[in-house]
């Protein structure tokens, strides 16, 4: 509205639509099965804990460059999870943000892993190494989804997702390789992180129901190539794999809606705005 | 001489980029940035000057390792073409008119 | 601080002489200076000035948007909103790297805003209690900015103008997503019309500031007038401004908070109220709502990198003495 008052310069319009990742995914038409809603919700969930995680890095980040990087890999995420919530709420009538903004913390279905605090920067990375290894693999298989949505959606996903976990790879290496500092913060972070990796390889009836008409991935069939690719990275960085199984957290809840301390504080300022407009559009 | 901004005393030395926009074409200066290596350089201008499809691929140069001609000399330095208007096809008046030419 | 354009020179009258004879000739043509010619010190340091300032309002005015990116009432506003936060960033990179040309270190720079001693716009010292400050921004700040910008794409410095016409582009939709906003709110709920009318009355008057004092009370615009840094006064482009804004209102719904906002037919202008410069002396004096904070958030996240900078330094430093020795 004020490039041609101005006369001097002719700025390009950009469309919004064009900043919206996913967007073009969104309104594909079908419906989902309660199955694979079910399901949707799960990734969807993810993504959309991880992206509103790493928005509050933005004007927090080590160097302005950061700001940018994780601003790019939250708003992959964000589009990634409306295309995966609108889909699941085709099942019941619901929008990506009923869904989004309407449902309590044990009605949520994302792995405990994505709802961790930021922590440091290397807090920050670790979680993102273990997320992004894990979805390139989820979407890199689910790509060849039987369901054309999900298939179209991690078809997408799973580039983007190769360069978030190309971003964590490169700072992995860059702070266990760094300074003493900066190597032993990694190495917290790592043994901080790991006690959540277990859960997000957990099967269940639903994925292995899903699984039998080739909907979804059973996430154990990814451990093996999620640890190839995790030791590669470490062996570069001289870092270890942290051994040892912490039972009491790879139970899976997260995918049957209990979770840790951290979400419900998510979920209150993230819901906050729209819950005191019930029923208003923005 | 190398390209003004590099001071040699940040920590994170200034890179100066170059995107192509789309095949066919050359890499194009489009600005600078800093890095603390080249392959965080490239991926700091992948994020930085290609968030809107604005390329297709990237170089990163240190801007220490630019050498630009002396902006004093330039008189002299870019002379020569001057008077040498029989490069350019313009120059030849007289075949104007006569096709495929 | 090093001045590579003055190396050169530096002690040869005569060259000097004949750089400013050079430079005297690119302003009067309207051509551009570029990094490596010959410019007056006081050209140099106006530019830095400007620039760096410029610079560090896009990275402070991250921060009154940023804090509405977590509470985003919708998933398509979230991303609309971290994608516009995001550019901002970009923005300041982009004029940090042209003042960059002119001599001084982006640390050097930073090292003024965090211990503040730089200035940046004072509009990003007021805060943002609600939603609808995401939509007054847009439209009004970043509308302010954008009359301000566009004749820059033509500054006589080359990197600033360049810098300038990339900004442009991509800030087209920030000033259009925040007039979005607005109207969904005024064609939404009461509460939702009176959260948006709240926040233009909060953010016009600041708005208008953003154009500097008036023309009789501005020093230093007559120089930058004659260097082709500035094309247009404060009070031709508030005026333009305003002229925008009247319509737009309308369209919105919104009443602009001046009771004597009126068009002046036989001066072809907006009659309008006499701003409060007293409050904008106080903002820009530090002494606005959000100063303090400001400045902290982004002296706590330079500070708290500073491990993770070094980090990266140093790995750079070991890769490269292990390909040397290789």
């Amino acid at each position: 509205m004020s490039e041609q008052t101005h006369g001097d310069v002719t700025v390009d319009r950009v469309e919004l639509a064009e900043e919206l990742a996913g967007a073009g995914l969104t309104g594909t038409g079908s419906t989902a099965s309660p199955d694979a809603a079910e399901y949707a919700l799960r990734l969807g969930d993810d993504a959309l804990v991880l992206a509103q995680r790493l928005g509050m890095w933005i004007t927090r980040a080590p160097e302005l460059e950061e700001d940018v990087a994780l601003g790019n890999i939250g708003l992959d995420l964000i589009g990634h999870a409306r295309s995966l919530l609108h889909y699941a709420g085709t099942a019941t009538g619901r929008t990506e943000d009923d869904l989004a903004y309407w449902r309590d913390e044990p009605e949520w279905r994302n792995a405990w892993l994505f709802e961790q605090p930021n922590g440091d920067f290397a807090h920050t990375i670790a979680r993102q190494l273990v997320a992004s290894a894990y979805l390139f693999e989820l979407y890199g298989d689910l790509a060849d989804s039987t369901d054309p949505t999900l298939a179209a959606i991690a078809a997408k996903a799973v580039k983007e997702v190769d360069y978030h976990r190309d971003h964590a790879v490169q700072w992995t290496l860059r702070l266990a390789g760094g300074t003493d500092e900066s190597r032993r913060r990694m190495i917290v972070a790592i043994a901080d992180t790991w006690p959540y990796v277990d859960e997000l390889f957990e099967d269940d009836e639903l994925v292995e129901r899903l699984e039998a008409s080739g909907v979804a991935v059973r996430p154990s069939s990814l451990r093996e190539r999620f640890d190839a690719a995790i030791d590669a990275v470490f062996d570069e960085a001289r870092l270890e794999r942290p051994t040892g199984r912490t039972a009491f957290i790879a139970a899976g809840r997260g995918r049957h809606g209990g979770h840790t301390e951290h979400l419900g504080p998510l979920l209150a300022e993230m819901q906050v705005l729209a819950r005191q407009h019930p029923g208003a559009s923005w | 001489m190398s390209t003004p901004g590099e001071t040699g005393t940040e920590p994170w030395p200034l890179w100066e980029v170059f995107v192509r926009a789309n095949r066919g074409l050359s890499h194009v200066h489009v600005g600078s940035l800093h890095a603390p290596d080249a392959d965080m350089a490239v991926r700091n201008a992948r994020d930085l000057y290609t968030r809107r499809n604005e390329g297709v691929s990237i170089w990163v140069v240190p801007a220490v390792a630019i050498t630009t001609s002396d902006p004093d000399a330039k008189g002299a330095f870019f002379e020569s073409p001057a008077g040498k208007n029989y490069r350019h096809a313009v120059y030849y008046t007289k075949s104007e008119g006569v096709k495929h030419l | 601080m090093t001045a590579p354009a003055d190396l050169s020179v530096a002690g040869d009258p005569q060259a000097a002489e004949a750089g400013r004879a050079r430079f005297d000739e690119l302003i009067a043509a309207d051509s551009r200076v570029e990094p490596r010619d010959w410019m007056p010190e006081a050209y140099r340091k106006t530019l830095i000035r400007q620039i760096s300032q410029h610079a560090h309002s896009e990275i402070i005015g991250m921060q009154p948007e940023s804090n509405w990116i977590t509470r985003a009432p919708s998933l398509k506003r979230k991303a609309i909103l971290m994608a516009k936060v995001q550019d901002e960033a970009g923005h300041g990179l982009y004029l940090y790297s042209a003042a960059q040309t002119l001599g001084i270190s982006r640390d050097e720079m930073m090292a003024q805003l965090i211990e503040g001693r730089a200035r940046y716009s004072s509009i990003f010292n007021y805060p943002t209690p609600t939603w609808a400050d995401m939509g007054a921004i847009g439209w009004l700040v970043d509308g302010a900015a954008i009359c301000n910008q566009v004749p820059l794409c033509r500054a006589s410095y080359g990197p600033y103008g360049r810098a300038m016409v990339r900004i442009c582009k991509e800030e087209s939709f920030h000033q259009r997503q925040g007039f979005e906003i607005l109207l969904e709110l005024m064609q939404g709920t009461e509460a939702q019309r009176q959260m948006a009318q709240d926040a233009v009355d909060r953010w016009y008057w600041p708005s208008l500031m953003m154009f500097g004092p008036p023309d009789e009370q501005s020093p230093n615009s007559a120089q930058s007038m004659a260097w082709n840094i500035k094309r247009f006064s404060n009070d031709d482009l508030r005026q333009r401004f305003v002229g925008m804004l009247v319509p737009q209102a309308e369209v919105l719904g919104v009443t602009l908070p001046d009771p004597n906002l009126a068009w002046n037919e036989a001066e072809q202008r907006y009659d309008m109220s006499e701003i409060d410069w007293t409050e904008f002396e106080e903002v820009l004096a530090g002494r606005g709502p959000a100063n303090a904070e400001r400045l902290r958030r982004r002296r706590e996240a330079h500070d708290e990198g500073a491990w993770v900078r070094e980090a990266a330094a140093e790995y750079a430093r070991k890769q490269a003495e292990q390909s040397a020795a290789a």
